[in-house]
């Protein structure tokens, strides 16, 4: 009975502190509906009416749609490109065990040291000079920063599959590249949902380096944001409609695949 | 070239390509122009170690180390408390854990841009709201002094990443062998017991993973700073990555920014390494 008690209470206390961690979402949300004037008087409270007209000046303000296309190709063109590449190196650096091949592993995984700051200069000025600050060059800054991690599960995930699959295959008059998109890659297709998750989180929310590389005309969502919000400083009616909007692609993929999200997370840290 | 070599390179060329023009080479480019007047294109004079000493003559530069560190130093004792205390909570018999863990894991996946501009609201309009209805005068005024500007980054970064830290402990709670909980139960054992003798030692690994990741990451933010404070009042609260975007392309001085972003470089690794080193060495000794 005792025990009974204490975990209704732990219960309760769990439930409020959830709330209090939805407050923040809670208070875009209301105050996202109100006119200025009702946001002056209250902030906590529900709005009386639902002031559509905040949405649709700040979706029209945000460009939200081509600036959504732009995050849509941007983030899946990159995170396709990760995928490729570093899978195909995971898998060439685990099958060679020659010395060459632990030092170039070993490069990989010391470029993870390297924080972004610290190149972001240089590699801007080296773009630039090559005429490749626009999308490719992008997508091509996003393989470089991004295939270390992804070579590094690639080839902790190869030590499951069994060389014996390769060996079958060369029987069979197989090539390395038969081999390894018809039989390997498919083996490995649970590192690939990990990858492309924490890849697809952190492309879609970067703002530093799109920032740095894209023009007017191929902003993301959050250089968009950065600018509307700017404009809209202190009339936050408008500017909490256009973070909502800019929020509901997020929420509605991480409830279509929240497990595999949790799982892909969960993977990718503790490595 | 055999065959075998040459499938090799060709499965590794691209990525070592795109490593070597995105961080290798300027990384290298980057090192060797810290000691030039290099303006972003080209440059005349090798001036040695002439940034480097400017550096620490910067005040601004010291003042966003500083309030690096002690913010960093903040959020990593906060983030694993919090992360660790969440991850208990949602693998206890609850019955709402997993919403609860959905929840607490929700404010991850969604930038710090988009993040730092909801709380502002939050501190800005709801704060001052809340202080005028129950008279509290701390309230008041929030993101407009160095100390709550600190504070806002603190309580924003934290409540973005606790969930991220909470996923990680949950994988090594539930990686504790169950035996050894009840045998501790038929033994006697407290909570309080069982918490202190033996789960807290087996979450060592844990504790490096997370630590790890909660240092570099809070070092390195950016995104929050510029949407929650911009660096104000007075770049009182513009942290180490913020000043060195700034110097290189709001002031352009390319070649002095540069310096400092390897002055960045060498404590963000010295970090990382020495911080994995002491933690195995940690987990072997218990």
């Amino acid at each position: 009975m005792k025990r009974n008690k204490s975990t209704i209470v732990l219960e309760i206390f769990a439930i409020l502190l959830a709330l209090f961690w939805l407050s923040p979402f809670y208070l875009m949300l209301v105050n996202s509906f109100k006119t200025p004037r009702e946001i002056f008087a209250s902030v906590l409270t529900p709005p009386t009416q639902l002031n559509w007209a905040n949405y649709q000046q700040a979706f029209e303000d945000l460009n939200f749609i081509r600036s959504f296309f732009n995050s849509i190709i941007i983030t899946l063109a990159s995170v396709l490109i990760i995928i490729l590449f570093s899978s195909m190196a995971g898998y060439a650096l685990a099958r060679n065990k020659s010395r060459l091949s632990n030092f170039l592993l070993l490069l990989f995984v010391a470029a993870m040291l390297i924080p972004f700051q610290s190149v972001m200069i240089p590699v801007t000025s080296l773009f630039g000079q090559a005429q490749m600050l626009n999308r490719i060059g992008l997508m091509i800054m996003y393989l470089g920063f991004g295939c270390s991690l992804a070579i590094f599960l690639y080839h902790g995930a190869m030590t499951r599959v069994s060389i014996s699959m390769d060996e079958a295959a060369i029987m069979d008059g197989a090539n390395k590249f038969q081999i390894f998109w018809k039989i390997v890659f498919p083996l490995l297709s649970p590192i690939s949902v990990t990858v492309a998750i924490l890849n697809v989180i952190w492309i879609w929310n970067d703002y530093l380096l799109p920032s740095l590389v894209l023009s007017r005309r191929s902003e993301t969502i959050p250089i968009r944001m950065f600018y509307f919000f700017g404009q809209y400083t202190r009339q936050w009616h408008l500017a909490l409609a256009g973070l909502t909007i800019a929020i509901i692609p997020v929420i509605i993929f991480y409830f279509s695949a929240q497990k595999s999200i949790v799982e892909g997370v969960t993977e990718g840290a503790v490595k | 070239m055999k065959n075998k070599e040459l499938s090799f390179w060709l499965f590794i060329t691209p990525v070592l390509l795109s490593l070597a023009i995105v961080v290798l080479i300027p990384g290298v480019m980057g090192l060797f122009y810290s000691f030039t007047d290099w303006n972003g294109l080209t440059f005349n004079n090798f001036i040695g170690l002439e940034h480097y000493r400017r550096i620490f003559q910067d005040t601004q530069f010291g003042r966003s180390l500083l309030f690096t560190f002690v913010f960093a130093l903040v959020c990593i004792v906060a983030l694993n408390v919090i992360g660790l205390g969440l991850a208990l909570l949602v693998t206890s018999k609850l019955k709402s854990r997993n919403i609860l863990r959905t929840i607490f894991f929700m404010p991850n996946l969604i930038g710090g841009l988009i993040l730092g501009f909801i709380w502002q609201f939050i501190f800005i309009r709801v704060f001052s709201n809340l202080g005028t209805l129950i008279g509290v005068e701390a309230l008041m005024g929030w993101l407009s002094t160095p100390a709550t500007g600190f504070w806002g980054l603190v309580i924003l970064t934290v409540w973005q990443q606790a969930g991220y830290i909470m996923i990680i402990y949950i994988a090594y709670l539930q990686g504790i062998p169950k035996e050894l909980l009840e045998s501790a139960d038929i033994d006697g054992a407290t909570p309080g017991q069982k918490f202190r003798h033996i789960i807290f030692p087996l979450l060592a690994p844990g504790f490096t993973v997370s630590m790890f990741l909660t240092l570099s990451s809070s070092f390195k933010i950016y995104d929050q700073n510029l949407s929650l404070t911009g660096g104000g009042p007075y770049n009182s609260t513009q942290m180490v990555a913020m000043n060195i975007v700034d110097t290189a392309f709001s002031s352009n001085q390319m070649a002095y920014g540069q310096s400092k972003a390897v002055i960045f470089f060498i404590i963000v690794a010295t970090f990382s390494l020495s911080q994995v080193y002491f933690n195995k060495k940690r987990e072997v000794d218990l």
